[in-house]
């Protein structure tokens, strides 16, 4: 029982090797990564823009000016090696950095116009848009119906039992999920495997209605058959959301997503068509990541 | 006797050496030099070391236990027939003079001279004793040395036997303490059978009249005796209450404050000196409720026209649940940081605030732990002594306001068995009954708390 801050380990982030000082990043800027991200950052019709996001953990700086723009309704997968800042980058489309006491935000992060740093932002509203779904399966301590339901009670999306009860049935139908769930949605959560339980999640994220979902490595804790019911969701779910997904797989970055974006140590090194990624990538250190050589 | 352990220790450090030298030395004659040796040449040197001291030292500590009644009986033996013939208390009577004589605490001159024989002999004896012993335990010293040393050779597995006796040595420690709890338990069993011969259980359970006051001669005016305990129950279960109902809520949130919402830098300074309310005494506690509490609740009593006992339970359990604060805010505030993190970003992530992240999720997920910690602040509070006896009076009313006076269980034990006390009596008896409810009590809510807050804990390692 002594671990007084066992449970509330900092994110993977904190612990994975980040750069010493500024100084030596741009020495190691100046060897391999490029003064610009490689590739093209733009899209036609961006729901997020992001300009010059940087993040710091206490004295330490995990993302350099990162410039990118999340497209309306298609999936932009994020790849890289074990603490180049994707997770990071994520966490910081809907605010989930708020969370760690240490960690600073910079730079301008605007959701359809408005930037979500702004002093008069409120988060709980901005969550509400840009949903989340974590990389350990995480349900609550609750059952089935109660875990869906959380975020349409807290946020009073119905008015009554009889449209909370819709919510959350079309909430589970989306997520693939109603017809293994139907009869024992007043079983714990916990209870499911785990990728119903990511199922589960998605499901809850979608319940509140976003218009972005953000998924951090969705599919790491789960096996090929559950990963593959998950990627053919985050298909579907494309016609009606915006997704941005942290993957450490490339194959599944190659599956699911239109734009792949390619972090190294805190910067965005190439952002691209993920056609163009994989086949022809613009950037040396890219192709080296998707062609295995390091990561 | 602390020379003689000196010199033991001196010798068991020498044994160390000679074993570890000659396992060295055995081992240089093997063809894989230490590497022919089964064990480390320490283990064979701590294997020397420990027969030339444990038998020594068991035979010093079992010869100093037994030899007072050795030499006591061999003095009475020589004594007067006469003498020897007295009943055995007054033969005690004289065998305590002997002792005074020998330790000089008596005046020269004023004993007679069959006592002052026998002294004179109790001292020879007692010399003779030591010198015996320190021949003895020497002998055996050298005698395990010497073994040990023979002992060695390049196959002897010296790690192992020196592991075995650590073994054995910690098994003993543990030993003690389990033998000593068993004692204490079976004590007060045996007491309370005993006055349950007398009072019966019924009577004891589920009388209402609580008067142990008993008259020991015949001739007394004195009450026969009322024990029935039910007051002193209500009056604990009264007092305990009043208590949960401060420590309770405020510890559980303040554990909630510490571990969701404080800043770092106000949790490294707030949480420790909340425990250091756990570290002033009852004592402290006791006289604070006795002397600024009570004396306040009865002014306050007083100007809104309540009659309030200058000793009430509303003063000792406030003071009490102060007392536990610190148990429950720091037991909750374990539980509450040991849900993962997981479950507070899955929250956050679907917008929900602070409060009802604390509210919907954590408190649900935290609660079997929280209830633990609650039940094990429960018997913490029926166990509490020092702030009842000093602030709770020794009335034993039966009523539920709090604004009364009451008596606990643990005041009533400290009341029947303070003073000079006759150990046969039901009133002095009645203690020990008292004590094994109160153990019984306790241990079932530990057990009960314990088993939920494991139960608890296997959700999410």
């Amino acid at each position: 029982m002594n671990r007084p801050d066992a449970g509330k380990a900092p994110i993977e982030e904190v612990n994975a090797p980040i750069r010493e000082s500024a100084e030596d990043a741009l020495s190691a800027r100046s060897a391999d990564i490029p003064e610009k991200t490689v590739g093209n950052i733009t899209h036609a019709d961006p729901v997020m823009v992001c300009r010059g996001v940087d993040v710091f953990y206490g004295d330490k700086q995990a993302i350099f000016g990162v410039d990118l723009d999340v497209g309306r309704h298609q999936v932009i997968s994020m790849i890289g090696p074990s603490g180049c800042g994707k997770s990071t980058f994520l966490r910081c489309l809907n605010r989930m950095n708020d969370t760690i006491d240490i960690a600073r935000v910079n730079g301008n992060i605007e959701l359809d116009g408005k930037n979500i740093y702004a002093s008069d932002v409120d988060v709980v509203p901005l969550r509400a848009r840009v949903g989340m779904v974590f990389q350990k399966p995480n349900p609550f301590p609750k059952s089935i119906y109660e875990n869906v339901a959380y975020g349409p009670r807290i946020h009073g999306l119905a008015k009554d039992k009889v449209e909370l009860e819709e919510i959350v049935h079309t909430s589970l139908e989306k997520a693939g999920l109603l017809g293994e769930v139907k009869d024992r949605m007043d079983q714990p959560g916990t209870g499911l495997s785990g990728g119903q339980q990511q199922r589960l999640c998605i499901a809850r994220a979608i319940a509140v209605s976003p218009e972005i979902i953000l998924m951090d490595e969705p599919c790491s804790a789960l096996d090929p058959i559950a990963t593959a019911k998950i990627e053919d969701l985050i298909d579907e779910l494309k016609q009606n959301y915006t997704i941005a997904i942290v993957t450490h797989s490339m194959q599944q970055a190659a599956r699911v997503s239109q734009r792949t974006a390619y972090f190294h140590l805190g910067y965005l090194v190439e952002v691209d068509e993920t056609d163009k990624i994989f086949t022809n990538p613009s950037h040396k250190l890219t192709e080296d990541y998707i062609t295995g050589r390091f990561g | 006797m602390s020379t003689i352990v000196l010199v033991l220790a001196v010798l068991a450090l020498g044994a160390f050496y000679l074993g570890r030298n000659r396992a060295t030395a055995l081992a240089s004659g093997t063809t894989g030099g230490l590497r022919g040796l089964h064990s480390l040449p320490g283990h064979y040197g701590l294997y020397t070391a420990l027969l030339c001291f444990l038998p020594a030292i068991l035979l010093l500590f079992v010869w100093t236990l037994v030899e007072p009644s050795v030499i006591t009986s061999k003095v009475i033996s020589d004594l007067p027939a006469e003498t020897q013939e007295l009943g055995k208390d007054r033969l005690g009577l004289v065998v305590n003079d002997i002792r005074n004589a020998v330790d000089g605490n008596v005046a020269p001159g004023s004993l007679s001279p069959e006592v002052e024989a026998a002294a004179a002999q109790y001292q020879s004896l007692r010399n003779t004793s030591a010198r015996l012993r320190t021949v003895f335990a020497v002998a055996l010293a050298l005698g395990g040395l010497a073994f040990g040393w023979r002992m060695i050779n390049p196959d002897m597995r010296a790690r192992n036997r020196v592991e075995g006796m650590v073994t054995a040595f910690l098994i003993a420690c543990s030993m003690v303490a389990i033998l000593t709890t068993l004692g204490i338990v079976l004590s007060v069993l045996f007491e309370s059978i005993r006055f349950f011969q007398r009072v019966p259980a019924t009577e004891f359970l589920f009388g209402t009249q609580w008067s142990p006051q008993t008259a020991i001669r015949a001739d007394q005016v004195g009450s026969s005796g009322a024990f029935g305990a039910i007051p002193l129950f209500v009056g604990t279960m009264l007092i305990a209450l009043i208590a949960m109902c401060v420590a309770a809520p405020i510890g559980l949130m303040s554990a909630i404050y510490l571990s969701e919402y404080a800043p770092r830098k106000v949790r490294a300074f707030a949480k420790p000196l909340l425990e250091i309310l756990a570290g002033i005494p009852t004592v402290v506690y006791g006289f604070f409720a006795a002397l600024t509490v009570a004396p306040a609740i009865r002014g306050w009593g007083e100007s809104v026209g309540l009659s309030v006992a200058s000793e009430s339970a509303l003063a000792a359990g406030l003071v009490m649940g102060i007392m536990i604060i610190p148990f429950v805010s720091s037991l909750s505030d374990d539980v509450i940081n040991a849900v993962p993190q997981a479950m507070r970003d899955g929250a956050y992530g679907l917008g929900a605030t602070k409060s009802e992240t604390v509210k919907n999720v954590i408190i649900p997920a935290a609660l079997p732990g929280i209830v633990g910690g609650l039940l094990l602040a429960v018997s913490r509070a029926i166990g509490e002594t020092m702030i009842v006896v000093m602030a709770a009076g020794l009335a034993a009313n039966l009523t539920w306001n709090p604004l009364e006076a009451v008596t606990t269980v643990t005041v009533q034990i400290v009341t029947l068995l303070t003073g000079d006390q006759e150990f046969d009596s039901a009133k002095t008896l009645a203690a020990f009954a008292l004590g094994l409810v109160l153990f019984v009590v306790t241990l079932v809510l530990n057990v009960i708390a314990l088993h939920v807050v494991r139960k608890y804990r296997e959700q999410y390692e």
